[in-house]
């Protein structure tokens, strides 16, 4: 009987997927007898040299977690496409950048400068900064080189099927591999390519708070509130992106009371999830009696309530938004 | 030209590309009074039609900047004017909240403006557009010309 060969890799991310993939209860026991692991730096002692050693296409699947932020993580990245079969792009980093997608507000500079330079433990005083390469007396040292830009996997390899969540559930990992054993084992097929492994859905589809047509007049943080376990989060002011979040995740945060944060992505009819968002959100502000008497300026104080617009609408989007990173004006200093 | 040519060129010679939503029922109509009372006015802009101001989405003005737009411009109707009530209430909140998104993004927020131009203000469009073309060549090129084309490997490191 012919035998699944599953590897996973750590790019750019928390190692939270690599957690959740061990995190699939008994079902684990089941993967030895279905699967064998390539190569998963986190619980095997495969060297990257043995991948390259193994002949193309050979590994069955390969689940991969994490942004790309570095050379290494691209590397690894084409390499495992070369040798697999599948290439799954696994978790919301890999799929949307994630939270280390937030840092393409800043850049590389900036960033190196900050952490090395000025933060209040920083004792740096021949301002050193790490290198790719350093001549050390024992032959050349080399470090991956760190990207301006945090990518997604797609933006660097072609990607078979992407599956979103931070992490994935374990509901949506048991199902994926369910299909892909049924294809090696009994020659079921595959789904489409690019196919998310997903609902089609909103969260707001699978979230069985009520919801009236209730306005809001502000918004809160959720330690701010006593939240209404029955209720629409978003009626009570509390920012959750349901409404333009992908569903698929069992709505496991709101189940323990706390707004969705996006993880998710954008459901499959929008390009950017938290130009959706944005566009929800701001509708639900109750229009005033006096509204036509309401200056822009008064409208503006009304949305600034609303801190971080960024970071709250792209927490897990950002390197795949329509913007992608943030830009610098040319003339910004002209500008009084 | 290359991105750094671009940002030299003065304000004289630099033509923004500026994008107008109107809504169907004030904006284009004045836009379209403006046109056949033959009212000068830069020709910078492209009309874009949409049934209300409320039907710009968020995404169509990324989107607008994201292809190299210098600037844009969404018009609607005046407040208590909406044809579906209170469509412009809506905008006029989105907006507000993109434009601080935009300056996150790095983007000067004067980049998008909203107006509210009605079906008989002809001369109030030509103004806008006067204005706001006026003020986009002072802000100069927009820092995302190009990016369609390089969104990902422009400021990668290599």
């Amino acid at each position: 009987m012919a035998k699944v060969k599953i590897a996973q890799y750590w790019g750019a991310g928390c190692g939270g997927c690599d957690v959740a993939l061990l995190d699939i209860d008994e079902k684990i026991l089941g993967v030895a007898e279905m699967a064998d692991i390539a190569f998963w730096p986190i619980a095997v002692d495969t060297k990257l040299k043995d991948v390259e050693a193994m002949p193309d296409k050979s590994i069955t699947v390969t689940l991969y977690n994490g942004a790309i932020r570095n050379s290494e993580n691209e590397h690894v990245a084409k390499l495992l496409r070369q040798k697999s079969l599948i290439m799954v792009s696994f978790g919301s980093c890999a799929c949307f950048g994630g939270i280390p997608g937030l840092a393409n507000v800043t850049n590389r500079k900036d960033l190196t400068d900050y952490v090395y330079g000025k933060t209040f433990s920083s004792v740096n005083p021949d301002n050193v900064r790490p290198q790719s390469h350093y001549q050390a007396p024992e032959g050349e040292l080399e470090l991956p080189v760190l990207y301006d830009t945090v990518l997604t996997l797609d933006d660097v390899v072609d990607v078979d099927y992407y599956m979103p969540g931070c992490p994935p559930t374990t509901e949506l990992i048991n199902l994926f591999l369910d299909v892909v054993e049924k294809h090696v084992k009994e020659g079921a097929e595959l789904p489409p390519k690019g196919t998310v492994i997903a609902s089609q859905k909103t969260l707001c589809d699978e979230c069985k708070r009520k919801k009236d047509v209730t306005t809001i007049d502000g918004v809160h943080l959720p330690h701010e509130i006593d939240i209404d376990p029955e209720k629409c989060m978003l009626e009570q002011g509390v920012i959750c992106l349901g409404p333009a979040t992908r569903a698929g995740c069992g709505a496991k945060c709101i189940d323990a009371n706390q707004p969705c944060r996006g993880c998710m992505g954008p459901t499959a009819s929008v390009m950017d999830q938290g130009g959706s968002m944005l566009s929800a959100l701001a509708s639900i502000f109750r229009t005033a009696d006096n509204e036509t008497q309401l200056s822009e300026d008064e409208i503006l104080k009304l949305m600034t309530q609303i801190k971080d617009p960024l970071g709250t609408f792209y927490a897990f989007t950002m390197p795949v938004s329509i913007i992608k990173r943030k830009v610098q004006e040319k003339n910004a200093g002209v500008k009084q | 030209m290359t991105t750094s040519e671009m940002a030299t060129t003065s304000s004289e010679t630099f033509e923004p590309k500026i994008i107008a939503f109107c809504c169907n029922w004030c904006s284009y109509a004045g836009a379209d009074l403006a046109g056949v009372s033959r009212l000068q006015m830069p020709t910078n802009f492209l009309v874009i039609r949409a049934m209300c101001s409320a039907r710009v989405d968020p995404e169509h003005v990324l989107r607008a900047f994201s292809k190299g737009a210098d600037g844009v411009l969404v018009l609607g109707c005046h407040p208590a004017d909406c044809h579906y009530i209170g469509g412009n209430y809506r905008t006029r909140r989105r907006i507000a909240l993109l434009k601080m998104l935009l300056e996150q993004y790095g983007l000067d927020p004067d980049r998008l403006h909203l107006e509210w131009v009605s079906a008989s203000e002809g001369t109030r469009f030509q103004a806008t557009i006067k204005d706001f073309t006026e003020k986009m060549k002072e802000l100069g090129p927009s820092p995302l010309r190009g990016a369609d084309k390089d969104p990902n490997r422009e400021s990668a490191g290599y």
